[in-house]
């Protein structure tokens, strides 16, 4: 049992797909088997999975830690919120929340988001010019590292605080409510609209990963990886880092305003809670834990931490912050390249070792087993794919 | 005209002066080796020249057009190539990658998005990976290279981005006898076609270079001439070989 077991564990193809088969298994099995309110918790945390990836792209691979990312998040989330308020209206109506505060006439920035065809753009669009315009002044003044991040926290807060005071505009602290509305004289809230939306997220996460593999494997992700580890050596062979970092800050400003529009139509309402310190703060830890540098690491990262959130606040709601914490202790001490990074270094073999059972081996097991060797063989095996970029390579 | 000519050039760190009037030219086609002893702002001035560094005074001329206020990355595609003290290859990509990335060609981002390489940029990958001995290594992460592998790497890189100026800083620092050989003879090669400037402190591999030399002293050129020329000039030996030899017994 114990070789048939370890077997398993060692097959270098498994190694490389089992991420991969959990995710489709999961697809495909979850939405015959949960029930209405569980399914629309996955199709929640796999939208987050969405933002997950832009992370990974500007911090996994280009080494920008980004602390801002609710921003582009809340802005998708309250475009989408915009034209569902407005689309379930009898003409000439105003969204309800208007009348509490006296607004006679809907604002002009308003007007637009009663087309689809323009919602369907700025979800994605408006982030990643916010993102882009962001990211170029700040990459063009040279500003990194810590500093990087204490600047897109400082602005998370200045629309966190803003979005917060603006009752007039877009309903202030309450937010816009989703579930209430309807798209295609469909409830959003309802389960069969739930469940459409679950299958568009799945989609969509999907392009996501397609989208952030094309960018991470040719010579651009090469020059991504060139300027997390030596940005100025790069300036010096004729490349422009701030045109890159900005580039890359507007995809990953889009897949976040991407996500936060799933995240809003599957929870019900958009609020500048989206946009509160700890949720983007939370990203990160989603990408460390589940292993940055890793495209799957990503989405499987912010998929597990949130399904674990949800099911020990059920029982146990004071723990989870502790449990969360320590989870990232735990990758930052000892899985530094998060679960998928430490599952394809062969680290489940090194347990199985550990509790004493013998792993079994292809060649001849003095040798195979010396952790020299193994240390060689994970150097090859990171090589080629998207793992690359990861920060493993040789210790 | 000069390919290069740095005319009275200064940097001052908070008044005490790096670079202190600088005077230096290098004709098109020259190979040309800087010395001096430590401090004496050898990398400075490579930093002046690249654009790393403002100076304080005084004006970078590259084919008679100012440097100065350029971007690295402008100074870099006007033709300007530098290989820096320690090697600085990306560890993470293999010797392949590190090659394609700095092989001559449009460097934006949709270049590399949505261009490939040619067959002709991809033969000089292969070409360089030959000429500096690294074909059989070629697909393995850079960080696992031997310090040795790794200079000749960043040698082959800058070959790759075919600057007309070539600014060589310590390229034999930590190599073994025979690999320093195999560097001199690359870069007396380079020379002619390109202009090569070469900071060393191995005596003697200057000495093979058999290439005029420059000696650096507190931040301005102390003299010029041959290797036998220099070492015989009494002021450095005073302030540079002489130096050494009071400190050996």
């Amino acid at each position: 049992m114990a070789d048939f077991a370890s077997s398993l564990f060692s097959s270098r193809n498994l190694r490389r797909s089992l991420p991969w088969l959990v995710i489709v298994v999961a697809a495909l099995v979850l939405p015959a088997v949960l029930p209405p309110f569980r399914l629309n918790l996955l199709g929640r945390f796999l939208s987050l999975g969405i933002v997950a990836l832009g992370v990974d792209l500007i911090w996994g691979y280009t080494g920008m830690l980004s602390l801002g990312q609710g921003i582009f998040f809340a802005l998708g989330g309250y475009a989408l919120g915009m034209y569902l308020q407005l689309d379930s209206l009898e003409p000439g109506q105003l969204p309800e929340f208007f009348g509490l505060y006296g607004v006679k006439g809907l604002p002009a920035f308003w007007q637009p988001f009663s087309s689809p065809v323009f919602t369907l753009f700025a979800v994605w669009v408006i982030p990643a010019l916010v993102a882009g315009l962001l990211g170029y002044l700040v990459f063009r003044n040279r500003i990194k590292g810590v500093y990087f991040s204490i600047l897109t926290q400082a602005a998370l807060l200045v629309f966190f605080n803003f979005f917060n005071g603006q009752q007039k505009l877009i309903n202030g602290t309450n937010g816009l409510k989703t579930d209430t509305a309807h798209i295609f004289g469909i409830l959003v809230g309802s389960d069969g609209m739930q469940r459409n939306l679950f299958w568009v997220t799945v989609v969509l996460v999907i392009g996501a990963w397609f989208l952030c593999r094309w960018l991470t494997t040719g010579r651009f992700g090469d020059a991504l990886v060139a300027i997390r580890d030596d940005e100025p050596r790069l300036r010096f062979t004729g490349y422009n880092p701030t045109a890159y970092k900005t580039l890359v800050f507007a995809v990953a400003g889009a897949l976040a305003g991407v996500s936060g529009a799933l995240y809003t139509v599957q929870s019900g309402i958009v609020s500048p809670q989206f946009m509160a310190v700890p949720f983007s703060i939370e990203m990160v830890i989603w990408v460390a834990v589940g292993g940055r540098g890793t495209l799957i690491g990503a989405i499987l990262g912010a998929v597990l931490i949130n399904y674990a959130k949800s099911l020990i606040s059920e029982q146990l709601p004071e723990t989870w912050l502790f449990i969360q914490g320590g989870l990232f202790l735990l990758v930052v001490t000892a899985l530094p390249d998060g679960l998928v990074g430490w599952w394809r270094q062969g680290g489940p073999g090194r347990l199985i070792a550990m509790v004493g059972l013998p792993q079994r081996s292809l060649t001849y097991p003095a040798l195979d087993l010396d952790p020299e060797v193994q240390a060689e063989h994970s150097q090859f095996d990171t090589q080629g794919s998207e793992s690359q970029g990861s920060k493993g390579g040789p210790r | 005209m000069n390919l290069l000519e740095l005319r009275g050039v200064s940097v001052s760190f908070d008044g005490f002066l790096a670079l202190n009037d600088l005077n230096l030219q290098l004709a098109p086609g020259e190979l040309r080796a800087v010395i001096g002893p430590n401090g004496a702002g050898k990398t400075t001035f490579l930093d002046v020249i690249t654009g790393k560094l403002k100076p304080t005074n005084g004006d970078v001329l590259f084919r008679g057009k100012s440097l100065v206020g350029q971007s690295e990355h402008h100074i870099s595609r006007l033709g300007i190539g530098r290989k820096f003290q320690t090697p600085r290859v990306y560890e993470n990509l293999t010797p392949r990658r590190n090659l394609e990335l700095a092989v001559r060609g449009p460097h934006g981002p949709f270049d590399l998005l949505f261009g490939r390489l040619s067959s002709e940029q991809r033969d000089r990958v292969q070409h360089l990976l030959g000429v500096v001995g690294l074909e059989s290594h070629a697909a393995q992460q850079s960080g696992g290279l031997s310090h040795g592998q790794k200079q000749w790497l960043e040698i082959a890189m800058l070959v790759a981005q075919d600057p007309e100026l070539l600014l060589v800083d310590e390229p034999v620092a930590g190599l073994t006898d025979g690999e320093t050989e195999r560097t001199g003879e690359l870069l007396r090669q380079l020379a002619g076609d390109h202009t090569v400037l070469v900071i060393e402190h191995d005596m003697d591999f200057i000495r093979d270079l058999q290439a005029p030399v420059t000696v650096l002293h507190e931040g301005h050129v102390l003299c010029e001439g041959s290797m036998d020329q220099v070492q015989n000039d009494p002021r450095v030996i005073e302030v540079y070989l002489g130096s050494e030899t009071q400190e050996a017994p």
